[in-house]
């Protein structure tokens, strides 16, 4: 790899955009930062910056660190600038041009290449958080205040982590249902690693909801983490990896659709193709992927659910920014909550505005994450909701901790749409805390 | 030239807020450009909040003779917010916190980097209406669309931005607070300084505040589509139109460059053989509207119209807008690079100016497609070409001298509304007798004697004309 990183910027693409300045108020780090540095036609005129060797990779990283890569800057310009490729190659140019020092090379390989990509890995990174809440150690953490020795950010997460399932109930799911009658499709079910390590419970009710609905669930063993967090940290060689073996565990079984219940995924799934631009054969396959490749409202909004039970409920939604700027999947999700009986749904002011979650940004940069999930807190009060419908589990854990920081969790509940729906065809009680 | 040090130091005393104060070499260079072509690196960025630091950081400037330009979201088309000599950059865009409609008064009063579209959002809550509607007005700011006189679709009813400015506070290139105007519509107190300071390009006064006039929020809206075998039809109809006691609140015209451009990215149906399809926007009380919209057709018909759609819903008036929303990103998807030239006829000379352009299309050999306003004569005449390509840059080049030529001779003007800039000051002499460009020189002086605010536009300098590319 003797290359110049910079060769890894994508140039080109740059030049499709003609700085009109219109997604500006789209861009939620515009609003909450203020400066062009930090807005979408910044960021793409920095790109094009350093690639002309006009100002260095050290200082390209920054800006393009804190971009939440929500991508509401794609959706709403004129041009069709492909700002996902552009943002994913200056990270790619970035962590080449990084001499990673050997500490934080051992984290990141930790993270990166030990936890999410190995379910069983992060089975037992969970098994330990979950032994971890029961064990008491929190609480001792708690009381020697160790508890306050960690970063703002971990305590605010910790407070809204849910109780992890115990490892012995969650691998009782069952990898396959079948529906009382004919199936009307077989669908292939991708769990996600996050997903299922904190919302296991979400992804069962997602299966047994596709089957009221009359569809055989298969969730195929050999799949794995869709690489997401991979790629948008710059490796997109191991995000490569981690693709051709979702790929080839999907292609075991026909199926009509591979159903995820994670906005973020799908996201990553449906630009597979992308990842092998130069790979004939892996293109095919992976566009083979990405074409049956579905959210789970998606398919919901198609099938005749059972939906049964009323809900008197004042609701709002939060979508998944990947759901809507990448998948472009938008009216689905609305569609089966006002599906509902009982429902007051109410639309959010600026609902395509990202809640800060953002794959690992609240985590990392935890500040300028919750200025900007204050903005969206403040659309969402003055709707007075009781309930915040998510399609994403970042957003979900995101809109929690909204709920905890402005002090509303005695009247308000953040949940995934399969919880509600599930709680309406009186699956579970999917809406009750 | 004063060390960047000591300035900055000076602006800290100024601003008290570090942050406003932007020096990081990433953040300098995020402010060199706007959407038409040049770049050029500030000394320094401030973004200012109240009319004090303006004052202050004026006086400074003057002193120390600094160059100082004013800033919205840079979307200007003519260079407007460029940097050009460097120094600092004044910029507007967050300092949007006033924004009061008075209802009775029938007036808003706004801080410069309110955004035009949050104004008329606002408004709407009132049952009024800001009516400028520039293609921009989702992200350009009021301080913006007051310098550069901003038109729009609808102005072909309501008038430009000038049209409803009645009042400004502005700051003057030596520091002093001003006040022009009030809050009547009738005021003839003095010379007219609000009219003076709006087009002016920031080259005159800083504006800190305008107080602007609302208007009754029309009830209802229909649209017209029509459609042109030949575009000399299309133009004829236009002036039979408004020669028919109608007054449509825009007309805007897509040839056939446009229509196939848009085809060839979304088909949506359009004939691609047809040479210009007429929109016709109408507003006002729904019997008025759909009477009127009745009549269009029956002038249409007469005209010659291939065919004829008229909207039964919302949506279908989205749809059928939807044609025209989709010229600019299919001409995009052609190539990267477009040159938007907003050159302007008096609508008599619409058709030939029409004719010049497909001649100056085949001289030059360039992608040209032509759009726009065409019920005021503002057409936007579209190169499309690809700013790395440098000898296809150079016919573009030589094409838009023969579009503003043409224009010129026709009895028009350089610019309708995207404003001198950098881009087109080396015409100016085109346009204006020495006299003429000597009176403004002198106002210019007037205002600011040591050429500190937004210095390199409009007059011309000496050098290369056209400086499309970085
Ligand atoms: C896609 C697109 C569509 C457009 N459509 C139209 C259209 O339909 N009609 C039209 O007229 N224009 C149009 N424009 C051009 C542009 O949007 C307008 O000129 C707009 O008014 C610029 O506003 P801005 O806030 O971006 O100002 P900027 O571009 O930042 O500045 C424009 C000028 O105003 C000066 N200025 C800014 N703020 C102040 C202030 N507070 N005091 C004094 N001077 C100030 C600057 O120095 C500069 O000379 C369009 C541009 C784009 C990219
Ligand atoms: S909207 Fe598109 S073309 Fe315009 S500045 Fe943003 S990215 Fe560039
Ligand atoms: S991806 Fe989101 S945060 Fe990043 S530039 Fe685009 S709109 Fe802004």
């Amino acid at each position: 790899m003797n290359e110049d990183p910079r060769e890894k910027l994508d140039y080109d693409a740059t030049f499709s955009c003609i700085q009109c300045g219109s997604c500006l108020p789209a861009c939620p780090t515009y609003k909450t930062m203020g400066t062009e540095t930090q807005s979408p036609r910044g960021r793409i005129n920095l790109v094009k910056m350093a690639a002309e060797g006009k100002i260095t990779l050290d200082e390209l990283k920054e800006p393009i660190d804190l971009c939440l890569g929500c991508r509401a800057c794609e959706r709403v310009c004129p041009t069709h600038v492909a700002y996902g490729r552009i943002l994913e190659s200056a990270k790619v140019a970035i962590r080449e041009h990084e001499q990673l020092s050997p500490v934080k090379k051992f984290q990141e390989d930790l993270y990166y290449n030990q936890v999410f990509p190995k379910k069983n890995v992060m089975g037992a990174g969970t098994n330990l958080l979950w032994f971890y809440q029961k064990s008491g150690l929190r609480r001792l953490a708690e009381k020697t205040r160790l508890h306050h020795l960690l970063p703002e950010c971990i305590s605010t997460f910790e407070e809204i982590l849910p109780s992890v399932t115990s490892p012995v109930r969650r691998h009782r799911r069952p990898s396959r249902i079948a529906p009382k009658h004919t199936p009307r499709f077989k669908v292939g079910f991708f769990t996600g690693c996050i997903m299922d390590a904190l919302f296991d419970r979400i992804n069962d009710l997602g299966m047994r909801l596709l089957a009221a609905g009359g569809c055989t669930v298969a969730a195929v063993g050999g799949q794995t983490c869709c690489g997401a967090l991979h790629n948008h940290g710059g490796r997109t060689q191991q995000a490569r990896e981690l693709a051709k073996q979702n790929i080839k565990a999907f292609e075991t079984e026909s199926f009509d659709y591979v159903v995820n219940t994670a906005g973020g995924c799908g996201a990553m799934l449906h630009e597979y193709p992308e990842l092998f631009a130069d790979d004939p054969s892996w293109k095919a396959r992976a566009e083979a992927f990405a074409a049956r490749s579905i959210d789970i409202s998606e398919l919901l909004a198609r099938l005749d659910l059972p939906l049964q039970k009323e809900i008197r409920r004042r609701v709002t939604y939060q979508p998944s920014c990947h759901l809507t700027n990448v998948q472009k999947v938008v009216d689905e999700p609305k569609q089966l909550i006002r599906s509902v009986r009982g429902i007051d749904f109410r639309e959010l002011d600026n609902p395509d505005f990202c809640c800060g979650s953002a794959g690992i940004y609240n985590v990392v940069h935890f500040d300028e994450s919750m200025k900007i999930l204050d903005v969206k807190m403040a659309d969402v009060k003055a709707h007075d909701p009781e309930i915040i419908v998510t399609t994403n589990p970042g957003c979900l854990l995101q809109m929690k901790a909204g709920i905890e920081r402005e002090g509303l969790q005695d009247h308000v509940r953040a949940i995934h749409l399969i919880e509600l729906l599930a709680e309406a065809c009186g699956l579970e009680d999917g809406v009750k805390k | 030239m004063v060390p960047k040090e000591k300035l900055t130091e000076q602006l800290h005393r100024i601003v008290s807020d570090p942050g406003r104060i932007l020096t990081k070499e990433t953040d300098l260079v995020s402010y060199g450009y706007d959407a038409s072509f040049g770049f050029y690196k500030p000394d320094v960025v401030v973004q200012v909040k109240s009319e004090e630091e303006v004052a202050a950081v004026l006086k400074i400037a003057n002193k120390l003779r600094v160059p100082v330009t004013p800033r919205g979201q840079a979307s200007s088309l003519s260079g407007g917010p460029l940097p050009v000599d460097g120094g600092i950059v004044l910029d507007f865009s967050q300092w949007k916190e006033k924004l009061v409609i008075d209802s009775e008064d029938m007036v808003a009063v706004v801080s410069p980097g309110v955004i035009t579209a949050d104004l008329d959002h606002e408004a709407e809550k009132y049952g009024l209406l800001y009516a400028p509607d520039p293609g921009s007005s989702h992200f350009s700011t009021i301080g913006g669309n007051l310098a550069e006189n901003s038109g729009g679709p609808r102005c072909l009813k309501y008038g430009v931005t000038k049209d409803y400015v009645i009042g400004l506070r502005v700051v003057s290139p030596q520091g002093e607070i001003i006040r022009t105007g009030g809050r009547t519509v009738k005021n003839v107190t003095g010379y007219d300084l609000t009219k003076l300071i709006v087009g002016s390009e920031g080259t005159l006064g800083v504006i800190t505040e305008a107080t602007l006039r609302l208007i009754p929020r029309p009830l209802a809206s229909h649209t017209v589509m029509l459609i042109f075998d030949h575009f000399v039809e299309a133009a004829k109809t236009v002036t039979r139109i408004l020669t028919s006691r109608i007054q449509p609140a825009k007309i805007e015209m897509m040839d056939q460059a446009s229509i196939q451009a848009v085809e060839a990215f979304k088909p949506q149906g359009l004939p691609v053989d047809a040479e210009a399809i007429l929109l016709v926007g109408l507003d006002g009380h729904p019997a008025a509207v759909a009477d009127d919209a009745a009549r269009i057709s029956d002038i249409a018909k007469k005209m010659r119209v291939r065919s004829v759609k008229v909207d039964h819903s919302e949506a279908e008036a989205r749809e059928l807008w939807m044609a025209r929303k989709l010229v600019s990103p299919a001409i995009a998807a052609k190539k990267p690079t477009k040159i938007s030239e907003d050159a302007t006829v008096p609508r008599s000379k619409i058709p030939d100016f029409c004719q010049k352009l497909q001649d100056i299309k085949k001289e030059y050999q360039i992608d040209l497609v032509v759009f726009g306003h065409i019920g005021d004569g503002n057409l936007h005449p579209n190169i499309i070409c690809d700013k790395r390509d440098r000898e296809e840059m150079k016919r573009a080049e030589q094409a838009v001298e023969a579009i503003f030529k043409a224009a010129i001779e026709l009895g028009g003007t350089l610019s309708g509304e995207h404003g001198i800039g950098t881009m087109k000051r080396a015409y100016m002499p085109w346009e204006l007798t020495p006299q003429e460009l000597d009176l403004m020189k002198r106002i210019k002086m007037a205002w600011d004697p040591n050429n500190i605010l937004n210095p390199s536009k409009i007059f011309p300098v000496a050098g290369p004309k056209l400086v499309q590319s970085r």
